[in-house]
């Protein structure tokens, strides 16, 4: 008994140091965003300057939008696709489902440099889809689309069947069957799937940096800034925005999945 | 199961919701990648069938470039993995509902931008306690950048085990040493490979993190290959692309025949352990 309780303090303290060392790094980052001074472990005050230049650093605003339209367009995109893709393949046989699992798998699989390569050999030999945004929309569609059947396909497999017949008895077609029946069901594993989606978009440096020259995401801001530049207080404030924004989003998401996941399932007991 | 007729011709109809992406993925996915293998293996001026874009490797230069940066993947998946399985242990013993909210904890990271961890481990080891830039801070760049990706499978498996083989191997005489090592270690080893291999992939193939926190002493893998497709000479970085492809291949194949050496059959102990826990 006594053996027990040691372990059991043992392991909360070691879950807590780890705790502590994983975000140390960050919260040291969130702290200093509120002074200027340009060297870590020296606080020169607290202000907001950093946070002032950052928005009026014409750079970083560009390089911001060009991540958002990106982002939402090819989250968006993604999702519609990934969607009904997933639909597809659920009511599919055995033998093109695993193959379609297969071409899901390539991407997420394989390695982003040998994708990112891939996809720039593949712009340069075809040239008709121009540098910039439509080349970053196509390829991060593409790596996204996987995320999206992966989260929607395992929902597919748990709803119940029935309540798309009740659908077409009740005199509905198929397409307002899709609409009025399997979405709404579908919402919360569609809106996980999206947020992923949204942020493999947001996060990605190394394709973007292939497949394009011409239009700079924030990940490529940051990768060239902190290479080639060094120290740049600026980056800590814009570092901190994009942290807060990514915790909005994560935090914006569950509560939405669970409010919905219970209407569902208060629902689904109804029609049972 | 009894099928209408309706339902058939719904189904057979359903099927096609798949081509669009079907097409997108070959012309996408596929379609560069062979691309790519086209580039690898053929001359830059004339287009004929060449092996020549490979002659890198007759250099012992691309042979030490290569060895640090399997080096460097090496000690990244290992030191995730001494770090994480315990932690994972740890986090199973919680309470269910306090564990969901501490296991976020861990899994948040993996939601925030790679670059911006990489930035914060530079301030942090870097600026502030002062290691230098190269293999070292590179390695712990790595570690904070991979560690979730090795925490999740592995928490996965622990926490989905039927706790009943324990009390079974304690209860035919084991001791607790014993019960981990012959029950608890082969019944996670799925979580575990697919661990490795979400860790060592991207430490392999990553260029960023050594670009901003390593040295060019230790030039990795990833930093050739985009140093190469950045001066425009697309067949030389093909062919080394085809090498980290082919590495790639490798090292799925090899977890996965591993996977099925350790615990052929880990499956149906993960289905029992779900019906016990929902007890």
């Amino acid at each position: 008994m006594k053996n027990k309780k040691v372990s059991k303090v043992f392991s909360i303290t070691f879950i807590a140091i780890m705790a502590i060392l994983v975000y140390l790094p960050t919260l040291l980052l969130v702290v200093y965003s509120f002074t200027t001074s340009k060297v870590i472990g020296q606080w020169s005050g607290f202000s907001f300057d950093l946070y002032r230049d950052m928005f009026a650093d014409f750079e970083i605003m560009t390089a911001l939008t060009n991540t958002l339209i990106v982002g939402v367009v090819a989250s968006v995109l993604a999702s519609l696709i990934g969607i009904v893709t997933a639909i597809g393949i659920y009511s599919m046989k055995k033998r093109y489902k695993s193959l379609l699992d297969g071409l899901t798998q390539i991407t997420m699989v394989n390695a982003d440099i040998v994708t990112a390569a891939a996809f720039m050999m593949f712009f340069i030999l075809v040239q008709i889809i121009p540098d910039g945004f439509a080349t970053l929309i196509v390829a991060h569609t593409v790596i996204c689309c996987p995320y999206v059947i992966m989260s929607v396909l395992p929902k597919l497999a748990t709803l119940d069947p029935n309540v798309y017949e009740a659908g077409l008895d009740l005199g509905a077609t198929p397409h307002k069957t899709l609409w009025r029946v399997m979405i709404p069901q579908l919402l919360p594993a569609i809106l996980s799937g999206f947020a992923l989606a949204f942020t493999i978009s947001l996060d990605d440096f190394t394709i973007s940096t292939f497949v394009s020259s011409s239009v700079e995401t924030i990940p490529q801001y940051l990768y060239n800034k902190l290479r080639f530049k060094g120290v740049m207080p600026v980056l800590r404030a814009l570092s901190t925005l994009i942290l807060v924004v990514a915790f909005v989003i994560l935090l914006v998401v569950n509560i939405v999945q669970n409010k919905k996941s219970k209407k569902i399932l208060f629902a689904g007991g109804i029609t049972k | 199961m009894k099928k209408s007729p309706r339902k058939k011709h719904i189904a057979f109809k359903k099927e096609f919701f798949a081509l669009p992406y079907t097409a997108i993925s070959i012309v996408f996915v596929v379609v560069p990648l062979l691309i790519l293998l086209y580039y690898a293996f053929t001359d830059k001026y004339t287009g004929a069938f060449t092996l020549s874009n490979f002659s890198l490797f007759l250099d012992s230069a691309i042979w030490k470039i290569l060895g640090i940066s399997f080096l460097m993947a090496l000690s990244t998946t290992v030191i995730c993995l001494l770090l994480a399985y315990p932690l994972a242990m740890a986090l199973a013993k919680l309470k269910s509902n306090s564990a969901f909210i501490v296991v976020m904890i861990f899994v948040l990271p993996m939601w925030i931008n790679s670059l911006l961890r990489i930035y914060s481990v530079k301030l942090l080891f870097g600026d502030f306690i002062g290691i230098d830039k190269g293999f070292l801070l590179s390695l712990i760049g790595m570690v904070y950048d991979f560690f979730p990706f090795m925490l999740l499978p592995i928490y996965t498996s622990i926490s989905t085990m039927n706790k009943g083989y324990f009390e079974a191997s304690n209860d035919l005489g084991a001791n607790s040493f014993k019960t981990f090592v012959k029950v608890q270690l082969p019944l996670s080893t799925p979580g575990i490979t697919s661990g490795i291999l979400m860790v060592f992939m991207p430490a392999v193939s990553t260029f960023a993190i050594n670009d901003i926190l390593g040295s060019s002493q230790y030039w990795l893998f990833g930093n050739e290959i985009f140093y190469w497709f950045q001066k425009s000479l697309y067949n030389t970085g093909s062919a080394l692309a085809f090498v980290m492809l082919l590495l790639i291949l490798l090292s799925v194949y090899f977890s996965n025949s591993l996977n099925k050496i350790i615990s052929p059959n880990s499956k149906p102990s993960k289905k029992n352990g779900g019906v016990v826990n929902e007890k």
